[in-house]
């Protein structure tokens, strides 16, 4: 029922909603909360376990009750989404959750008849057995029958957004603590960031009747906002709530930039903030709680205190009878402002000595002992003075006192003290550095108070960064905090097995089931969460905690104190994984490295695959070419028998220069380079600390000075940190210096025994004699770069680079000539068979846990120096019999091979204890004939000629293998050197 | 004789939204230079003539064309000129003309779209024109150069794209932002 003249909606501007497909209007500025309480709707979700009718409980994000979800056009749906957070938007479209057929008709609230079974701990004790049936049986039913709201299923393809921000001062909240804390930094020229959840500023000031300065709460408000306006150096954040305080002063915030309005492609939904303050103000005010009466659940139980924001904010009545049920002071506002506005109201205050004298019906020393209405709250039932009163009411608002919202102080694991004048935790100071809790966040809860608090935290926060500020002077204000006499629970009249009294609504954890966590020893605070999962649900306790920890304390015979709390933890509000992981979508979820031969191998159809973060591609299919296996087969005899050409530029390229370059080299390889002649390329091995082999390549001495080493692609940035860390660690004051040059060079292999045929075409001047392992400065059309004579397939190789810039342009002319010459471009598969049938090493081979003798490779240790790693290497076990070493393998018949799969002595049992090894790469050989493979095989150099099994379990694969020597093709290295 | 075509990182045309505006940059030669240990002032003596010096940390110099750019420990990008004769002996020398992308993202609010995607605190007063930092651009490595107008992005040439897209996606975000009227 709205109210005229009341609340800050805009009644010029009216919107359409649905809810469970039925049409409604609001107006802008209403949640949708406020619009369904103004349209009388009530009944707005069910309970997640009982199925039990729920109405809107609170006005802010910390509803248990009104979680909806809303849909969005195009099928998309949020769920879980407060009613009392979401703004109202032309076309907002919100169904209720956790119910079936209908919110009115729900037939999984027969779990509510059957509550006397469904208690704390009711899985624990009843689905023990049969064990199996848990994952496939019970725990299915239960997620059926308790829950929340549903997910689309589709991806979420929304924008979001994550940002940084830095300020001198984060001001958290903007009520009269915050707006004067920002006001009074904002004048001193400090940066300030005011960040507050609701989309205007103003805190509960906008939510009461409340005079500052002789003006309403309101128009004070719009003062300071005004000068706020002025100061450049003020930034103003609304819909953001800090959710997160962490290390060095940052909190994570999360910013609902478009959640408010019809959903729009472009427009973020939300931003994921992370905010660096050098000191913060938590101004975040105090949450109501409720107290516990038998059915406090209905539709219709509100906090009082929303019941006051609901006509100010939104001019909403919650009802046309309302019944205040309260401990203290304050929420006799709530009865005075709803009278004031024409609303009947009867006030219930369980303090025998509280103030009769009101011009509304006023029961001290009373309580509320129970309600009814199914659907909707009817009556309400008293207990006053000895005599049962029945009260008809559609609206019963509860106060149980307030709790200081201190939740981002516990992030870093303080723990809140209790203040029992304000029956309250407090927080303690210096819990988060840097952060000072001021305001009713502070246990301060009359508005002077909160006025004084703010400008002077923020003065004393200032001051610690340097910054001096000016007091301002404090308005006029209510100088009055309320008194309160602790109410927790009110005891059944008639206790049965179907009276309960919540506390967690949101999780339907009554008083009945923490009693029974403490009667069956869960009498930790901590224990009986876990237990009846009280505060586990999407508000995360935030209206129960207090509550529940008072009961349990009162169970136990200790005091609330010594009961203490739970950790709350971050985010302090549900934050979608969408705001966290903005951009990391699709391709956005890593960069992606394209080399300079990209487009022509697409123009040429290749598939590409990513090897870390580049594309490269896996085979160029020709016309009649069914499989990838004919394309790749036809690669590698094209390489054996023509050329091939293939672009190698995403091996790490380092240049090491200064006089020192060749020792540099001597402690990071296990063999020498300091001893390469200018000119020559050398094949290295290096060591990680502990003795493995961490990465293999070539490294070429281009001048006296100066060297050009390359990495494998994966581990290219590893061997550059490795090399910074060996640098920096141990060569103190060597001349010496490198950098990564992979970006800035385009480097093809050239392979075949026709590739210095096709070298020779693009060369300006003939390179004349370049044995195998040469290097050299060339011209390429005109263009300098440079030549090296390796190779990675066994044939006549080459490597040619030069400046990216000209990367494209010489790999479509060396393709061009080289089909010219009956050969072509070749992709990584045929790579990776040439490189097999040829025995050469890759990560799939020296992939963290194999050593130099593991590969064969033991003798490039250099007995003359030491090197990373050496000593480690020679530790017991890292050599011997015992070991895994390199081998070939060759399968007998058709037979094909996996990598991964295991090897067994033929006759033995295949089982985990006589693993013999595994095979780490594989291939179909076209040069043999056959599929051969690259395995690690116990004692395995002394085993060439025995027959092994390979078993793959996971692909069903069980082939017969000969164990050969690693290389397969031209082993004396005739070809290579040709 | 044939000839090698050159091609630029990426070929784009510049992107204004919300005032900002993105563009390939071609700053011009590019060269780190490292002096060895005990050259520093041989460098700076190297560099003198140019009306440039080795740069202090976080730093930037700019004189004309020539600039030089602070990019890690002992490390610095000479931009926009030839490396001075004689710089080879006191000093490691590469040139990076080719490895690096780079981006111009000028106007008042350029800081905007930097703030989504750099981790770092770029206000004015802490980050004037003159300061240069190495960090992440999103998920990639970055050199950073704030000038009078604006920000100098240098980034892998191989990630020119991802960069690109990433640098045009957020000042979508920032535009869309802006017509936001409540």
């Amino acid at each position: 029922m709205r109210i005229a003249g009341k609340g800050l909606v805009d009644r010029q501007a009216p919107l359409r909603f649905t809810f469970d497909g039925r049409g409604y209007q609001g107006f802008r500025g209403d949640t949708l909360a406020s619009a369904l309480l103004a349209n009388g709707v009530r009944l707005v979700g069910r309970s997640f376990k009982y199925h039990r009718p729920r109405g809107v409980l609170t006005a802010g994000p910390e509803e248990p009750n009104a979680l909806v979800e809303v849909l969005e056009p195009g099928g998309q749906q949020t769920p879980n989404t407060r009613a009392t957070v979401q703004e109202l938007y032309e076309g907002l479209a919100a169904r209720s959750q956790n119910r079936w057929p209908s919110l009115s008709f729900d037939a999984l609230s027969v779990n509510d008849l059957a509550a006397p079974f469904f208690g704390a701990g009711f899985y624990y004790k009843t689905f023990m057995w049969p064990r199996r049936f848990w994952e496939k049986v019970y725990e299915p039913a239960i997620r059926r029958a308790a829950g929340l709201g549903k997910l689309s299923g589709r991806h979420d393809e929304a924008a979001y957004e994550k940002a940084w921000a830095f300020c001198d001062l984060l001001v958290v909240g903007s009520g009269p603590t915050g707006l004067m804390a920002a006001l009074t930094a904002g004048r001193a020229g400090a940066d300030v960031i005011l960040a507050e959840q609701e989309p205007r500023l103003g805190g509960r000031l906008l939510d009461e009747d409340i005079a500052i300065g002789g003006q309403a709460g309101g128009g004070w408000v719009a003062l300071v906002l005004a000068e706020l306006a002025t100061l450049p150096n003020v930034r103003i954040m609304t819909r953001t709530t800090v959710t997160g305080a962490y290390d060095g002063g940052t909190f994570s915030a999360l910013e609902r930039v478009g959640l408010h309005l019809t959903p729009s492609e472009a427009l973020p939904r939300e931003c994921f903030w992370r905010i660096v303050a050098k000191r913060t103000v938590l101004a975040a005010g105090a949450l109501e709680r409720a107290v516990a009466f038998e059915d406090n659940d209905r539709p219709g139980v509100m906090l009082a205190s929303a019941a006051r924001s609901y006509l100010h904010r939104y001019g909403v009545a919650a009802g046309k009878k309302v019944v205040v049920f309260a401990n203290n002071d304050d929420a006799r506002r709530t009865a005075r402002d709803l009278a004031k506005a024409g609303v009947g109201v009867t006030l219930i205050d369980s303090r025998a000595d509280a103030a009769k004298a009101e011009d509304f019906p006023v029961h001290t020393g009373a309580v509320v002992t129970g309600t009814r209405g199914r659907l909707g709250l009817t009556e309400v039932q008293v207990l006053s003075g000895g005599e049962t009163l029945v009260l008809p009411a559609d609206c019963l608002a509860v106060s149980g006192g307030w709790n200081p919202t201190l939740h981002l102080t516990c992030h870093m694991n303080g723990r809140p003290v209790w203040n029992p004048a304000i029956a309250a935790f407090v927080p303690v100071p210096d819990a988060v550095p840097g952060l000072v809790a001021a305001g009713a966040a502070a246990g301060e809860y009359s508005t002077r108070a909160c006025l004084t608090a703010g400008a002077g935290v923020a003065m004393a926060a200032l001051a610690d960064i340097g910054i001096t500020a000016a007091a301002p002077e404090i308005p006029e204000a209510d100088d009055n905090a309320g008194g309160i006499d602790p109410l927790w629970a009110v005891p059944p009249v008639k206790p049965g097995p179907w009276s309960r009294a919540w506390l967690d609504y949101a999780n339907d954890v009554t008083v009945k089931d923490v009693k029974l966590a403490a009667q069956e020893n869960y009498a930790s605070v901590e224990h009986m969460k876990r237990y009846t999962t009280q505060g586990m649900a999407p508000d995360q306790g935030k209206n129960s905690n207090v509550l529940a920890l008072a009961v349990l304390a009162d169970a136990t015979g200790r005091g609330i104190p010594e009961t203490g709390t739970t950790t709350f933890r971050p985010p302090f509000t549900p934050t979608s994984i969408a705001a966290m992981g903005a951009g990391g979508r699709g391709a956005g979820f890593a960069p992606q490295r394209f080399t300079t031969s990209d487009q022509a191998s697409r123009d040429r159809h290749a598939p590409m695959i990513e090897a870390g973060l580049w594309y490269r591609p896996s085979y160029f299919p020709r016309p009649g070419e069914t499989t990838w296996r004919e394309a790749c087969d036809r690669e590698v005899t094209m390489v054996r028998g023509a050329v091939g050409v293939t672009d190698a530029s995403t091996l790490g390229k380092i240049d090491i220069q200064g006089a020192d370059a060749g020792r540099f080299l001597d402690l990071v390889y296990t063999n020498t380079f300091s001893t390469l002649p200018v000119g020559r390329a050398r094949y290295g091995l290096m060591l990680r600390e502990d003795g493995h082999v961490m990465d293999d390549g070539t490294t070429s001495r281009l001048a006296e000075n100066h060297y050009l080493m390359t990495t494998t692609t994966a581990a290219a940035g590893e061997v550059m940190r490795h090399l910074d860390f060996v640098h920096q660690a141990f060569c103190k004051g060597w001349q010496v210096r490198f950098v990564s040059v992979t970006e800035s060079w385009a480097q093809f292999q050239i392979a075949g025994p026709k590739a210095l045929a096709l070298i020779r075409s693009v060369l300006d001047t003939d390179v004349g004699d370049f044995p195998f392992m040469s290097v050299g400065a060339v011209s390429i059309h005109g263009v300098q770069g440079r030549l090296f004579r390796i190779s990675f397939s066994g044939e006549e190789g080459y490597e040619i680079a030069v400046p990216t810039r000209y990367g494209e342009a010489l790999y479509r002319d060396l393709v061009s000539r080289a089909e010219t010459m009956g050969g072509g471009p070749y992709g990584m598969e045929a790579l990776n068979v040439l490189r097999i049938e040829k025995g050469f090493i890759t990560h799939a081979e020296i992939h963290g846990r194999t050593t130099a003798f593991d590969i064969g490779m033991e003798k490039m240790v250099s007995a003359k120096k030491d090197c990373i790693g050496k000593s480690a290497a020679t530790r017991p076990g890292m050599t011997g019999p015992e070991r895994e070493q390199l081998v070939g393998l060759k399968a007998i018949g058709t037979g094909a091979l996996t990598s991964g799969a295991h090897l067994f002595v033929p006759g033995t049992e295949v089982k985990r204890e006589t693993d013999q090894g595994y095979a780490t790469s594989v291939c179909f050989s076209p040069t043999l004939g056959r599929y051969i493979g690259l395995a690690f095989l116990k004692n395995g150099r002394a085993r060439h000629g025995q027959r092994v099994r390979l078993v793959d379990h996971l692909r069903n694969v069980d082939t017969l293998c000969e164990v050969c020597d690693p290389v397969f093709h031209d082993p004396e290295g005739g070809k290579l050197r040709a | 004789m044939p000839e090698l075509i050159a091609k630029p990182a990426l070929d784009a045309a510049p992107v204004t939204l919300a005032g900002i505006t993105l563009s390939v940059a071609d700053p011009g030669r590019i060269t780190f230079v490292a002096p060895f240990p005990g050259q520093e002032k041989a460098v700076a003596k190297l560099l003198k003539p140019l009306g440039l010096g080795f740069p202090a940390p976080n730093t930037a110099l700019t004189k004309g064309e020539a600039r030089i750019v602070w990019t890690v420990r002992g490390q610095a990008a000479l931009i926009g000129v030839p490396v001075p004769e004689g710089m080879q002996a006191a000093a490691a020398v590469t040139d990076q003309t080719d490895g690096l992308a780079a981006f111009a993202l000028r106007g008042a609010r350029a800081a905007e779209v930097l703030a989504r995607l750099v981790p770092i605190d770029l206000r004015e007063a802490v980050f004037p024109p003159g300061s240069a930092a190495r960090s992440g651009l999103n998920h990639m490595p970055l050199i950073l150069v704030r000038e009078e107008a604006g920000f100098l992005i240098l980034t892998f040439r191989s990630m020119a794209r991802t960069a690109w897209a990433e640098l045009n996606e957020v000042l979508h975000h920032i535009e869309a932002r802006d017509r936001l009227t409540n």
